[in-house]
């Protein structure tokens, strides 16, 4: 297993890694956002030649970390699916087939317009607005506010594909895709490797774990 | 000559306006009832368009005798391609003036962009005897059912300002449109147009490739006398070492612009070109209502009064970019200024040309430097006027985003027999080295995306339906023909007000920089962003004095290599009896270029290292032009990372580029020699364009055209929202995971072939190598290293590090 660093909140043990996930320990639970399955499919058929070789290794990315982690469920938080329905996702579903213990709960994002039907038939657990474990709320977009937090809550969110931009002497600078902690938010990485970043200007309190090639670094 | 009723009737015609032709026309109309096909060279305003014009009609009235002035719907006789849309109304205008006063029953219609659906409709009816058309618009007119037919009765097929088409992926785009016109065509002559470039035999058997003939080339022996004047800094002490704007002398325009009947003020960038109007307003209010703002972006209604008005003489001065280079004369216009570098001599040729159009009128150019150094280019530019050294258009090569276009847009309209399509594509100058491979590789993208069939795809564009090449669905078919339009220009978004009202179009590019709130200029207007909805930037109104000038990518060009050699000498002339006014008026920049460092002569090579608190700048002056200076600085930087792991950044301007980096630079008299020696310099150049941005730019384009990003449409705005991606995400995505692909090989190509052209690196390191190389160590930016430094352009970014020992020293220096 590639290394992952630890990210304690509320003395839960959240552990981030490369791969784009995040593993939460004590639930046995793995978190993931953004992973827009079905994304080249849906170029493809509209004429746009877009390699569908990025959508298999998101997926094998996806189901080699459901191996490793043995996780009881795996939480996506939105913007698991990127349009209408097409061929590509047939795929996964055969991947999922072999995976038949594994829960996947699905916050839904402005991306996930299939019909509750297709998701009851693929067995994915379908949640509206928001999801929550304890302490923790999940959902799909960090700005979203309309529901009341309980006291000390913390929200995992995704949704703007957050990416940190680092600069050095030199007029040197680098970009990569990062985990984004705020107070009482986490923004996490968009997962699938088809997609772009949004930077974040992260505050002196904030802290940032960036993703560089298949290394996790603090930077803050 | 001998006896033709069409020679005679229009030689009346000519006599009766007293319009004595030249030459060159005579010759001009002679080939063209032989029945010959070729390149006419004559400079704008010499009646070029006639030399072509009057030579169809002879050709129809000879045809037919006795019925000529009664003759109706003859079906397409003459069609004529113009790089610009703005040229085509004025083309037409003259012609059917023509047609009127001969009375014949010829039509003469526009088709581009902007032509309705009904004017449409008509044309798809009864197509009209002379049809004027852009490269785009011919491309969309492939995509119609029957269109072979469209072509059946025509004789001439002219291609004006063909110096202007050819280079560019337009200029393919018009190659070919020729390949299946000539097949269409019962019996095609092909007639280009063009300005003196250094490549007119090039130039004449790119045009003619697909008819297979060798053709004739006809010359203009017109010699206008060009009159340059600089203008020089009162205080040229006080003028910036960079900048690119010359504002502070707007008004030594302003008795310029008094004492001419109409001026017309070029401008390098649109939005630039936006600063001036609205200074030259600022300095002058008495202008007001005088002067006129031209460039692409702005909208054609707003544009076409600006042409009208010239004509007209309504205008004192109109500031314009390259929209109005090219085209039919504004005979009013006795002066020219051209504000900055043109960059080239052909260019400044051209726009000299703008002016005096009456015979005997001399042609009067102001030059107004943007900044100090650019008075050593005018100095540049007068002698190679002098020696009349004019640049040569190199016309592009397997430029398969284009071909992908084209073989879409056939799928669409007809359908294609592959078989015939690869003939007349091969038979194309662009496309004459293309293999076999390659070709199947293109068949295979637009059919199957590039994979072999696999479960779990449904990839659609391209079916073969009985051995034709189709597309069968609407909506692709739809947004195909949306998309032919695109070759022009990155993606552009309209600028609309809140309240409705159009305003121009802008780059992508720019506006993502934007904010709600910030405030833009546009079309003389102050404008301020409030929402960009469905590819359309909403904006309102603004009385905000300060604005951000959208910079246009299309605006950046290079300096010529031949502009480049006449620099090197020029500057060796400085604080020598020999310099001229713009040299002597230097000398306090060039004593303290002395006094810091040095004044590289004609046969040496000038480096500069300065340290300073943005860190290491190692600075070279080769004065090869931008282009030249990219590619030699990747190259530099790559070698310099092989001694030890670093990163740069570098700037690069026309006179040569910089590296700066964190960590000092190990350049010094023991390893400078090879540092820039030609040896290995193929496989240098295949690891440093591997390891720079340059691809990654040119595949912006080759996206668009290529038709991986798609960029809209109306009526289908939510669904197109899941199909757009960044070309820089598709870069990254083909790199990563289809680094075969013919696209992105094209990108990397088109660096190899553009910038990277081995050839013409060679012969600059072998110079170099002759050289003598003077390393200096300033204690501060010298002039010619401040635009460099300042404003240079393309920073581009070249590592030898890992990328995680870059981050953790990013941190260190950071706490």
């Amino acid at each position: 297993m590639n290394i992952s660093l630890l990210h304690i909140i509320h003395e839960q043990h959240f552990w981030l890694s490369a791969q784009r996930s995040i593993y939460w320990e004590e639930q046995k639970t793995m978190i993931v956002s953004d992973t827009h399955f079905g994304k080249t499919g849906h170029f493809r058929k509209s004429g746009i030649a877009v390699p569908q070789q990025v959508y298999k290794e998101d997926l094998q990315r996806f189901f080699s970390l459901a191996t490793e982690l043995k996780p009881e469920r795996i939480l996506v938080v939105g913007d698991f699916f990127h349009s209408t329905n097409n061929e590509e996702h047939n795929l996964f579903l055969r991947w999922k087939n072999d995976f038949n213990s594994l829960q996947i709960t699905l916050i839904k994002g402005n991306h996930d317009i299939l019909g509750n039907t297709w998701y009851e038939n693929a067995g994915i657990q379908l949640i509206e607005d928001f999801y929550e474990i304890g302490q923790f709320r999940f959902q799909h977009d960090p700005a979203e506010n309309d529901y009341p937090l309980k006291a000390n809550s913390f929200i995992f969110s995704g949704h703007v594909h957050p990416g940190i931009l680092i600069k050095g002497i030199g007029k040197q600078s680098l970009r990569f895709p990062c985990f984004y902690f705020r107070e009482n938010q986490c923004i996490l990485p968009a997962f699938s490797k088809f997609s772009g970043l949004a930077l974040v200007k992260p505050k002196k309190q904030d802290q940032v774990y960036a993703i560089a090639n298949d290394n996790i670094i603090k930077l803050t | 000559m001998h006896a033709n009723k069409g020679n005679d009737i229009i030689h009346q015609w000519l006599q009766q306006h007293q319009l004595t032709p030249f030459a060159f026309q005579e010759q001009a109309w002679q080939a063209i009832l032989n029945g010959q096909s070729g390149l006419i060279n004559a400079p704008t305003g010499c009646g070029k368009t006639y030399s072509v014009f009057l030579g169809a009609l002879m050709q129809f009235i000879q045809f037919n005798p006795t019925n000529w002035e009664t003759q109706k719907n003859n079906g397409l006789q003459l069609l004529w391609i113009t790089p610009l849309r703005a040229l085509a109304k004025d083309i037409g205008r003259a012609m059917e003036e023509v047609i009127e006063q001969l009375g014949l029953q010829w039509k003469v219609a526009i088709r581009n962009g902007d032509t309705s659906t009904a004017d449409r409709a008509k044309q798809k009816k009864q197509m009209p005897e002379v049809l004027i058309i852009t490269p785009e618009s011919l491309h969309l007119l492939l995509t119609q059912k029957n269109y072979p037919s469209y072509f059946n009765s025509l004789k001439i097929l002219a291609v004006d300002e063909w110096h202007e088409l050819m280079g560019s992926k337009r200029g393919v785009q018009t190659e070919l449109a020729i390949s299946r016109i000539a097949n269409c065509a019962m019996q095609l002559q092909v007639w280009g147009i063009s300005a003196t470039i250094g490549n007119l035999t090039e130039a004449k058997d790119v045009l003619l490739a697909p008819l297979k003939i060798a053709g004739t080339i006809i010359k203009a022996d017109i010699d206008k006398p060009i009159n340059v004047h600089t203008i020089i800094p009162d205080e040229i002490d006080k003028y910036p070492w960079a900048g690119h704007l010359g504002i502070k002398l707007a008004h030594t325009l302003i008795p310029i612009i008094a004492e001419s009947k109409t001026t017309l003020i070029f401008i390098n960038t649109r939005g630039m070109s936006e600063t001036w109007y609205q200074t030259l307003l600022t300095v002058a209010p008495e202008l007001a209502g005088a002067i006129a703002l031209h460039h692409g972006s702005i909208e054609q209604e707003l544009r076409l009064w600006v042409e009208e008005a010239l004509h007209t003489e309504k205008l004192k001065a109109v500031v314009c970019t390259a929209s109005l280079d090219l085209g039919v004369d504004f005979r009013p216009v006795d002066t020219v200024i051209q504000v900055g570098s043109p960059k080239g001599i052909a260019r400044f040729l051209q726009r000299a040309g703008r002016s005096g159009h009456r015979p005997g009128e001399i042609s009067k150019i102001y030059f107004l430097p943007t900044h100090s150094l650019e008075l050593v280019e005018a100095a540049a530019l007068k002698s190679a006027l002098i020696e009349g050294n004019v640049e040569s258009k190199n016309p592009l090569l397997l430029c398969f985003d284009v071909l992908l276009q084209y073989l879409c847009t056939l799928a669409t309209g007809e359908g294609f027999i592959a078989k015939t399509i690869y003939d007349e594509v091969k038979s194309t100058h662009c496309f004459a080295d293309m293999q076999e491979n390659e070709w199947q590789e293109l068949l295979q993208h637009i059919t199957t995306g590039g994979n072999a069939l696999q479960a779990y795809d449904d990839y659609k564009k391209v079916e073969i339906i009985d051995g034709i090449y189709k597309i069968t669905s609407r909506r692709i078919a739809m947004r195909h023909r949306m998309h032919i339009g695109t070759i022009v220009s990155d993606a552009m978004l309209k600028v609309k007000f809140l309240s409705g009202g159009y305003i121009g179009v802008i780059e992508e590019y720019f506006i993502s920089r934007l904010v709600p709130g910030d405030v833009f200029t546009l079309a003389g207007r102050n404008v301020e962003l409030v929402m960009i909805k469905e590819m359309t930037v909403l904006v309102k109104k603004s009385t905000a004095k300060k604005s951000l000038i959208p910079a246009w990518m299309g605006g950046r060009m290079s300096l010529t290599a031949n502009l480049g050699a006449v620099l090197r000498r020029t500057f060796s002339e400085a604080l020598t009896p020999q310099a001229g006014i713009e040299l002597t008026s230097l000398i306090h920049l060039f004593k303290l270029q002395k006094e810091l460092s040095h004044i590289p002569l004609h046969n040496e090579l000038l480096i500069e290292q300065i340290e300073d608190k943005d860190g290491f700048h190692l600075l070279v002056y080769p004065f090869e032009g931008r282009q030249v200076h990219e590619a030699l600085s990747a190259i530099l930087a790559y070698r310099i990372g092989q001694i030890q792991p670093m990163s740069f950044s570098i700037s690069m301007n026309d006179y040569g580029f910089e590296l700066l980096s964190d960590s000092p630079i190990p350049v010094d008299d023991s390893n400078v020699r090879e540092l820039f020696s030609s040896n290995h310099l193929l496989q240098h150049i295949q690891q440093s364009i591997n390891n720079t941005e340059m691809a990654k730019r040119k595949f912006r384009d080759i996206a668009v055209i290529g038709g991986l990003i798609f960029q809209g449409m109306p009526g289908e705005k939510t669904k197109a929202r899941h199909l757009q991606s960044s070309a820089s995400l598709l870069f990254k995505v083909f790199e990563e995971f289809d680094p075969q692909n013919i696209l992105l090989r094209q990108a990397y190509n088109e660096v190899l072939e553009q910038q990277m052209d081995e050839v013409r690196l060679r012969l600059a390191l072998q110079r170099i190598e002759e050289s003598k190389i003077v390393l200096r160590f300033p204690k501060k930016l010298t002039p010619l290293s401040f635009p460099i430094v300042v404003d240079g352009l393309n920073r581009n970014n070249l590592s030898s590090e890992k990328l995680e020992d870059r981050i953790k020293k990013m941190q260190q220096q950071l706490s």
